[in-house]
């Protein structure tokens, strides 16, 4: 990770600054050489990559159960048909990701509310059952009796499914994610919805594409809205997002996102073509901010101006009660706590 | 004051044995090493990378999964004349108050210092890594201590960016994670963990929780009394973020110069946040699309 100097700088200088005149006279966040207080996630590519798919087929599976009961059939067997590719890729990519893939099934040995994960895990396994049921008897007419349950079942499990990965980043101590806990889970599901939409945009003919042309367009609107809305109330937090992959990643998110939605407003009911060029727009930018916020919190864990400053700044103000007092409990030292030797075992 | 924990010694019933910790007090660590040696050694712990980092005498540079005890060296230069501490440092050097109290780590004379300290996994009394696990392959044992199960971890890395210290990580062409273990193994035996046993000047202190505590607050006071006023301990409070550590630290200076978070807190505190966000989300994308289906003109 490499930054301009003079911007770290800047952002040192921004969270001594929110300390008020004192703090911000003592110059910079003291460090142990530079070197990170927390570690960086282990996680790769397949975990954001899974975050964008995950949330699709949730999303999907909303939006193909509601197409059928307004008896949009054509929309709702290509919402399925999405909705079942997503659930799909998303249990390989999340096992490809383990240090120790053949043990995948740990993760179904307990069922724990504090680890997002856990409760996630479960979540997809459920809704994987439920989407492939649905799925297989809207496209194959297989299972007429379980599909019935299996589809609402679907579509309810896709809600959390789309929002519990906002929780599992903010469920962790990287600031810029911990920092964002109340939009994260928002910012996801307006990714959901929208990739959700583009991708059935893409798979339908215009005339019956007008729900996943709107729930694409409201994504979109609402991931730009929202993303402004974390990173302005992150303030200093959210610096990772004005620097390097999370900065680069972010912008070619809200080109793609609005790009694709001008398109898609424009010729989506027209053109076939428009159609499937917006959505497919849409789509890379909803990846791309993924991508943006996995690798911000890359940026945020390794130096540890993100993690010190904040805390010591919280301190300083008295808003945080730090680990660490210089006042002893007791009012006399103790003589036989004197001696290095003597205070033994 | 209470030491308990989550799952300690309730679950546990008459198995449950005293809560037990470290208590380090980094004013006499003399930075020998011995203890990460011992650690390697007794846990047969993979060789960590070898060179020369040219941060100060430490090559080791942090914990993770094949580093359970990491020494950290601190050089201070702090001019006489300074109008914070380094001046009171220097003067209480010259009277002689540091070194009859046993701070180790001071070289008289042109007020440069030396800092070292060994750090460890803290045992938090809230543990962010075993709340977070899906797997349950971090527990609470019958010590009140928070330990891996290598049979069962699968190396989803949920824990490695939860832990506020950085303690925990993925061992390389290993796949699974790894950390001190506060010497399970040794502690069911009734034994001190290693590198408490190997510590030369007593710096690691190994004991009952409440008895460590208790004889810190002295050495506390000893320390200020000498003039060390920038002498502090470090999660030995049962109000901090992690309910206090069930290893805790006597530092000669703020935390973040050893590398340590000055006010670590324990994600749990904040799930039920967390889940509120994800069930309005979750609501918020439900009623969308029914918007977008039902809202609509033919």
């Amino acid at each position: 990770m490499t930054s301009e100097p003079g911007r770290e700088n800047d952002a040192r200088r921004r969270l001594i600054d929110q300390a008020g005149p004192d703090q911000a006279l003592g110059a910079e966040v003291r460090s142990y050489h530079g070197q990170p207080v927390i570690k960086e996630p282990v996680w790769t590519w397949e975990i954001p990559m899974y975050f964008y798919t995950g949330g699709l087929a949730g999303a999907s599976a909303g939006l193909a159960l509601l197409s059928e009961v307004q008896g949009n059939d054509v929309l709702a067997r290509r919402a399925w048909a999405v909705a079942s590719a997503g659930i799909m890729v998303s249990p390989a990519l999340l096992t490809s990701d383990l240090g120790r893939p053949a043990r995948f099934l740990n993760m179904l040995r307990m069922f724990k509310v504090t680890s997002p994960m856990s409760v996630g895990s479960w979540i997809l396994t459920l809704s994987g059952a439920a989407t492939t049921v649905g799925a297989a008897n809207s496209l194959l007419g297989l299972f007429p009796r379980l599909g019935r349950v299996a589809k609402p079942a679907a579509a309810l499990l896709g809600l959390p499914l789309s929002t519990y990965t906002g929780a599992l980043l903010a469920n962790t101590a990287v600031p810029v994610w911990h920092e964002a806990r109340w939009e994260l889970p928002l910012v996801f599901a307006s990714g959901a919805a929208l990739s959700a939409g583009a991708l059935s945009v893409i798979a339908t003919p215009p005339p019956a594409a007008g729900p996943a042309r709107r729930l694409a367009l409201g994504g979109a609107v609402a991931e730009l809205g929202l993303n402004e809305a974390m990173k302005k109330r992150l303030g200093p937090h959210g610096d990772p997002y004005r620097d390097g992959q999370g900065s680069a990643f972010g912008n070619l998110s809200r080109i793609g996102v609005a790009t694709g939605a001008a398109v898609l407003a424009w010729q989506g009911q027209r053109s076939r073509l428009g159609a499937a060029l917006g959505g497919t727009l849409l789509s890379a930018g909803a990846a791309a901010a993924r991508w943006s916020i996995f690798r911000a919190g890359f940026t945020s864990a390794s130096d540890p101006q993100y993690v010190v400053g904040p805390q010591r700044a919280g301190i300083e103000r008295g808003t945080r009660r730090g680990a660490a007092r210089t006042q002893a409990r007791v009012a006399e030292p103790d003589d036989r706590a004197g001696s290095a030797l003597t205070a033994g075992r | 004051m209470s030491l308990q924990t989550h799952a300690w010694p309730s679950t546990y019933g008459a198995e449950s044995r005293p809560r037990v910790g470290f208590f380090t007090d980094t004013s006499i660590c003399i930075g020998c090493k011995a203890c990460e040696v011992a650690c390697k050694e007794w846990n047969q712990i993979p060789m960590s990378i070898q060179g020369f980092t040219g941060k100060s005498l430490d090559n080791t540079v942090d914990l993770g999964a094949n580093t359970w005890r990491h020494v950290a060296f601190v050089e201070q230069s702090l001019p006489a004349d300074a109008r914070d501490n380094g001046g009171d440092l220097v003067r209480a050097a010259q009277a002689g108050a540091a070194i009859d109290a046993g701070v180790q780590t001071y070289q008289e004379g042109d007020g440069f210092r030396w800092l070292m300290a060994s750090d460890v996994c803290k045992h938090c009394t809230h543990a962010a890594c075993l709340d977070v696990c899906p797997t349950g392959a971090l527990f609470r044992t019958e010590f009140g201590t928070v330990v891996v199960q290598e049979d069962v971890c699968n190396g989803c890395g949920y824990c490695v960016p939860a832990c506020p210290f950085g303690v925990l990580d993925q061992r390389e062409g290993d796949g699974r994670v790894w950390k001190c273990t506060l010497c399970y193994d040794r502690l069911k035996d009734d034994q001190e963990p290693a590198c408490a046993q190997a510590c030369p000047t007593n710096s690691i202190q190994f004991g009952e929780l409440g008895e460590l505590r208790e004889r810190a607050e002295h050495r506390l006071a000893k320390l200020q009394d000498a003039g060390q006023d920038k002498a502090q301990l470090y999660l030995a409070d049962d109000e901090d973020g992690i309910g206090g550590g069930g290893a805790f630290f006597l530092l000669l200076d703020d935390p973040e110069v050893y590398g340590l978070p000055p006010d670590p807190v324990d994600t749990r505190r904040d799930v039920g946040e967390i889940w509120a966000a994800a069930g309005v989300a979750a609501v918020a994308l439900g009623g969308a699309i029914a918007a977008a289906v039902f809202g609509g003109r033919r």
